[in-house]
Formats: structure tokens, C-alpha cells, sequence
């Protein structure tokens, strides 16, 4: 029996900024439905990569694949239509600061489905619920604490149940328990909907809970270590970074 | 929207027969929101109009697809419910859909979060507004305020600010602004000299457009135009600056490290236009004298020199110093405007236009009552 085909492919990507070169050489594949974790240092090109894959860079060389058609080589009305199947949290927020946390989530079906205006509302209060804000849609984003901004970013994501999630960084600045409830979130999704998630992330407890399979980018050689379900990763990885990172240092 | 979606069975939502105090919802079909997706109103008027109803429980056998367009539909009737007492049990669900309803209800509601909007009366906004004016007064004293203190500070030499900024500013509201100012004041005498000359040829007594056109701009045309003029270049820009420090929170960030944003940000801003606006009324003058001497030249036949002859006859050291007095104070009216919409901006991004907008029209009403004060006084004074 043959594995079913990625969704995401990763060809011999490298990425830069201008001549600075961020990462070079990454190559992986996500499987539909998979919790995919992109980890390593600070600074060492996670959001970079995940701008890469959301249609925000094109790579230096190398390409990337959604359903085996090349990403960056689409014309561009195509590849808009692909990134209109994506949900992209950003690791700042990046809410839309004159709309409140319901026509923040509300806009995107606004634009893309034919929906009533209380139907639209009525799916916004229900994405602000999942992400624990109840009550919430008349807020302004200056109003709300820093992670609660977090979860909206999360909720506006998730508008128009898209089939692919990126969250970069969802659960930095959150608490325990609304983070592991995020967490569940995450599971439930992929369950209910079978959604692809690709998460930016450093919560060690939140990559073993919702991991299926990790890349691991390394600042100093500007490269991919290695791939693998980071619980294997933790305990079998031959690699002394991995196995440091992963255990928070302790080997 | 797909092939496929066409052959499936068409959405329904269908309450059953009420027994026991127990009804059933019956849903079938494909609920997704790129579809349609039925009303809420028929189905939950109903439920709550049935007085005997005590609980709600779902059948869901026919359904093909759902996504968020079903589950924001059942929340948004389980709400209705709980209004009314009505309890939902959600055993007849698919897994996937009772998951996420726990998810969404996982966390309460917070007590006293939700807004509910309150109509104002014509009175009251009329009020309102009256009170809003007289603290907006309050807030510009209160500005102008502090930032004559900050210029004590600045004499004392104590004030906190980069001296690169002061440069970069000096530079962007001066240096940057001649070509604006020099095509405006240069068309500006240029018409002023076309009217009068058509006006006095009639007299014979064209050389005098000399005095008209240097009397014109020296006086008070040269300043105000290159005020009105940096309050749309400059000023906009420090409004905009300012509003977008306040929107990042880069302006607590400086309160907190005990650094006046008063000496910091608006100081150098307004030492910048204090500095640079009488310099480029002065630059805006010979502008419009020289647009002045090249219609009469072609249009009048009056040469060069004996244009010059008679604006240097016709322009006193009052005249000048008038003007530039005036521009002294357009230009500190520009900056106090742009940093102290700026300052008061909100944290979105529509207040930053907002502020931007309100800047330049803050600096152009009060030149403009700047203007007509400073003509009484300089009258009074016989200059
Ligand atoms: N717009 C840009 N222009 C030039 N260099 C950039 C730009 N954005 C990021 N970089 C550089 O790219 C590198 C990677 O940045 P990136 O934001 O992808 O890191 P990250 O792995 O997401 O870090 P963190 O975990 O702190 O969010 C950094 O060294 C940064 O200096
Ligand atoms: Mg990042």
C-alpha cells in the first residue's frame, strides 16, 4: 500500500532576505490532517519560513508543493485561491486595530461566503467562544489583554474553517490553562475537521500534547536538523541540540 | 459550489412533535458555510414560544457535511435555550460536533463583558459635545502648557532629547520643503502679478505691481502660504509619527523609562519648525517676487532692475520683520498641532488618519485666526 500523497511539500527551500541568507536546504513533508510543529531557536527562521509557505516570500531556490501543484510557480490568481484555503495566525497579532474582535473574525466571511449578516455574527461569537472570549465581540484589540489578542488571532484564523492552519507561536503568553485548552482546540479541530496544522512553536508540554511530526531548524548552520515526532525525537534523536532542546537542556 | 454538492440532499432543520416536555431536532443534509445556511429564526421562535418545552435533544442521522456553519447555528440555538430554560442535550450528535460545543462552552461567559449599546438623545449629544469642546481647550492649554515648561527645561539645558532628531527634523521640514514652497510661492506671485498688471496698465502706473506683489508676500502672504503649506507636509507627518508611537505603545515605553515624550518627541519637532518656517518665508518671499518680475518683464516690459528698484523702494524693515514674526508663529502653531493630535491619538490604526486629518486642520483654523490677531496688534503697534 503507498502512502497517500503530502498535502505540504518542502523541496530544497532556501530562503532569504534580500542576500541574507536565513535557511537553507529544507526539505519535508506534512501529511493532511497532521499537527506539523516548526521548532528551534530564536531568530533561527520559523516565521520565515511559515511567511514562505503562507505566500507572504517566495524562496530563493527550491519549492513548495499543496497537493503536489508548485506554490510559487501558480499564477497568481491561482495561487491566491490557495491561500484563500489557508488560516494564517501571526506571531503578533496583527488584528485589524478599527474593527472590533467580532468584525475582525466576521471579515473574511464577509468577503468569501454568502452568509446573513446574523449568520456571520452568530459564526464569529461561536470562534471567539472556542478560544475562550464569550462575550467579547464588541471589544476593540487596544481593550484586550495581550493574550487574549493571541486567541483572536487564533479565532480569525479558524473564520472559514480553512484547510490549512498556521499559528505562529498561539500559546507564548498565555496561562496554563488556556493553553492547554487551545491545545485541545487544535486536537479537536484536526479531529472534527481533519484540518492541517502547521505550528510555530516552543511550549515543550504543547509540542509532546499535540505533535504528529516536527522539523527542527538550527540558527548556526542556517539549516534543517532533523524530522520526526518530537517525543521519538526526545528520547532517541542522536543529535545533542535536538535532545537538548527538547529536554529543556538536561540530556 | 462543488459537483458533488449539487447531488447532495438539501439541507433541513425540523422540529419534531413536543412529548414529555422533550422535542427532538432533526438535522439532515450538508451544513457548510460556503453553502447556504438556513435561518435560525423559524426553529428558535418556535422552541420558545412551546411553554412545555424542558428539554431539546437532536437526531442528526442525515447529515452529510457540516463545518462551522452548523456548530455556530446550534450555539447560537443552544443560547436561545439556556434563555429560556430549555435544557439541549447533545447525545444525538455526531463526536466531532459535541467536542467542539464543549470547547466552546468550556469557558464561561465573563461577568459584565458584554456591551450593550445605549441610544442618545439629541439633548444629551448636544451636551456632550459642548463638554467635549471646552476639554479640548483644556487639553491644548494644558499642552501649550507643558511645552513652554519643556522649553524652560531646553534654556536650562536640561532638557532630554537626540540631537539627531533635532537635525533630521531641521532637515525634513526645511531643506525638504523648498521644492514644494518655491513651485506654490513662484505661481502665487506669478498671478498676483498678472491681476494687478492688467488692473494698472489701465492707469499706466504698471511699475507699481513691484509694490504690490513684494508688500503682498513679505507682509503676510509669504508666511502664511508656507505655513499652510507645512501643515499639510510637516505637520501631518508628526501627527501621523506620533499617532503611530501611541498605537505601538512606543510612547508609554519612553513614560516608564522617566523620559518626557514632551521634551523627547514634541521639542525637537517644534524647535525644528520654529527654526525653519521664517527661513523659508523668507525663501517663499523672494519666490513670489521673482514669479512677480517675470510676468512683469514679459507681460509689462518693465525690466529686471527697475523691478528690483521698486520693490526694494516699497518694502520697509517693518514689512520684513512683520512677516517673519508671523512666521515664527505659524510655524510653532504647525508643530504644536501635528504633536498634540499625535499625542492624543488613539490605539487603532483609523485614529492615527484620524489624528493626521485633524492636525492639519487644527493648524490651518488657528493660522488663520493667528493671521487676522497679529495684523490688529501690528497695526496698534504702527509697524
Ligand atoms: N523583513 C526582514 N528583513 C531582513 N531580515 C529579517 C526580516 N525579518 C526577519 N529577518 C531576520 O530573519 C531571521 C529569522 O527571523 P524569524 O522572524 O523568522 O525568526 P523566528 O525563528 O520566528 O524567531 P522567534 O522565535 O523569535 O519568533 C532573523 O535573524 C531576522 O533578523
Ligand atoms: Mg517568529
Amino acid at each position: 500500500m503507498t502512502a497517500p500523497p503530502p498535502h505540504i511539500e518542502v523541496e530544497s527551500v532556501t530562503l532569504a532576505y534580500g542576500d541574507f541568507v536565513i535557511q537553507h536546504d529544507l526539505s519535508f513533508r506534512i501529511r493532511r490532517g497532521d499537527v506539523y510543529i516548526i521548532m528551534g531557536g530564536s531568530g533561527c527562521g520559523k516565521s520565515t519560513v511559515m511567511r514562505s509557505l503562507t505566500g507572504l516570500l517566495a524562496p530563493k531556490t527550491g519549492r513548495i508543493f499543496y497537493d503536489g501543484t508548485s506554490f510559487w510557480e501558480m499564477p497568481a490568481h491561482e495561487r491566491a485561491r490557495t491561500m484563500r484555503r489557508f488560516g494564517v495566525m501571526y506571531q503578533s497579532g496583527a488584528l485589524w486595530s478599527s474593527m472590533t474582535l467580532s468584525e475582525n473574525v466576521a471579515l473574511p466571511l464577509e468577503q468569501y461566503t454568502t452568509l446573513s449578516p446574523a449568520q456571520i455574527r452568530a459564526i464569529a461569537t461561536y470562534k471567539l467562544a472556542l478560544v475562550g472570549l464569550r462575550g467579547f465581540d464588541d471589544f476593540y484589540p487596544s481593550e484586550i489583554s495581550g493574550g487574549m489578542q493571541k486567541r483572536v488571532g487564533v479565532a480569525r484564523a479558524m473564520a472559514l474553517d480553512p484547510e490549512v492552519l498556521f499559528f505562529d507561536e498561539p500559546s507564548a503568553g498565555l496561562d496554563p490553562l488556556s493553553a492547554r485548552l487551545l491545545d485541545e482546540l487544535i486536537l479537536e479541530l484536526r479531529e472534527s475537521l481533519g484540518t492541517t496544522m502547521v505550528v510555530v512553536t516552543h511550549e515543550l508540554a504543547s509540542i509532546f500534547t499535540i505533535a504528529d511530526d516536527a522539523v527542527f531548524l538550527d540558527p548556526e548552520t542556517k539549516t534543517m536538523l532533523t524530522t520526526g515526532n518530537p517525543r521519538e525525537l526526545r528520547d532517541h534523536s542522536d543529535l545533542p541540540k535536538v535532545r537538548a532542546f527538547l529536554n529543556r537542556g538536561a540530556s | 459550489m462543488t459537483p458533488a454538492a449539487a447531488s447532495m440532499p438539501a439541507l433541513q432543520a425540523e422540529l419534531g412533535p413536543i412529548q414529555d416536555g422533550r422535542a427532538t431536532l432533526r438535522i439532515a443534509g450538508g451544513w457548510q458555510i460556503h453553502d447556504q445556511l438556513p435561518a435560525l429564526e423559524p426553529i428558535a421562535s418556535r422552541l420558545e414560544a412551546a411553554s412545555e418545552l424542558k428539554s431539546l435533544g437532536f437526531q442528526a442521522d442525515g447529515l452529510t457535511a457540516w463545518d462551522s456553519g452548523l456548530v455556530s447555528y446550534l450555539t447560537s440555538l443552544i443560547d436561545r435555550c439556556q434563555q429560556r430554560g430549555i435544557a439541549v442535550d447533545p447525545a444525538g450528535l455526531p463526536e466531532g460536533i459535541r467536542g467542539l460545543l464543549r470547547l466552546a462552552y468550556a469557558v464561561p461567559e465573563r461577568q459584565g463583558a458584554r456591551r450593550t449599546k445605549k441610544s442618545i438623545s439629541f439633548v444629551q449629544q448636544v451636551g456632550e459635545q459642548a463638554l467635549a469642546l471646552t476639554r479640548s481647550t483644556g487639553e491644548i492649554m494644558a499642552f501649550l502648557g507643558e511645552a513652554v515648561l519643556a522649553f524652560r527645561r531646553l534654556l536650562a539645558g536640561q532638557a532630554r532629547f537626540r540631537k539627531a532628531d533635532l537635525w533630521l527634523n531641521l532637515q525634513e521640514a526645511g531643506a525638504d520643503a523648498l521644492p514644494i514652497v518655491s513651485l506654490v510661492t513662484f505661481l502665487v506671485g506669478l498671478i498676483l502679478a498678472f491681476i494687478a498688471e492688467a488692473q494698472l496698465a489701465a492707469f499706466g502706473a504698471k511699475i507699481y505691481v513691484a509694490d504690490l506683489v513684494g508688500l503682498a508676500m513679505v507682509i503676510q502672504l509669504g508666511a502664511v502660504i508656507t505655513a499652510i503649506v507645512l501643515a499639510g507636509r510637516t505637520g501631518a507627518a508628526f501627527a501621523a509619527q506620533l499617532g503611530t508611537m501611541q498605537v505601538n505603545e512606543e510612547i508609554d515605553a519612553l513614560r516608564t523609562l522617566g523620559i518626557a515624550p514632551m521634551e523627547f518627541l514634541v521639542l525637537p519637532r517644534l524647535l525644528a519648525l520654529i527654526l525653519m518656517t521664517p527661513l523659508l518665508a523668507i525663501y517663499a518671499n523672494l519666490m513670489g517676487i521673482l514669479g512677480g518680475a517675470f510676468v512683469a518683464n514679459v507681460a509689462g516690459d518693465i525690466t529686471l532692475v527697475e523691478y528690483f528698484i521698486e520693490t526694494q523702494k516699497a518694502i520697509g524693515w517693518n514689512d520684513l520683520i512683520q512677516g517673519l514674526i508671523s512666521a515664527t508663529v505659524y510655524g510653532a502653531i504647525v508643530a504644536v498641532s501635528g504633536c498634540l493630535r499625535g499625542i492624543q491619538c488613539g490605539r487603532s490604526a483609523s485614529s492615527v488618519g484620524l489624528a493626521t486629518t485633524s492636525a492639519v486642520v487644527t493648524a490651518i483654523v488657528f493660522i488663520v485666526i493667528a493671521a487676522a490677531v497679529l495684523t490688529l496688534i501690528f497695526n496698534a503697534l504702527g509697524l
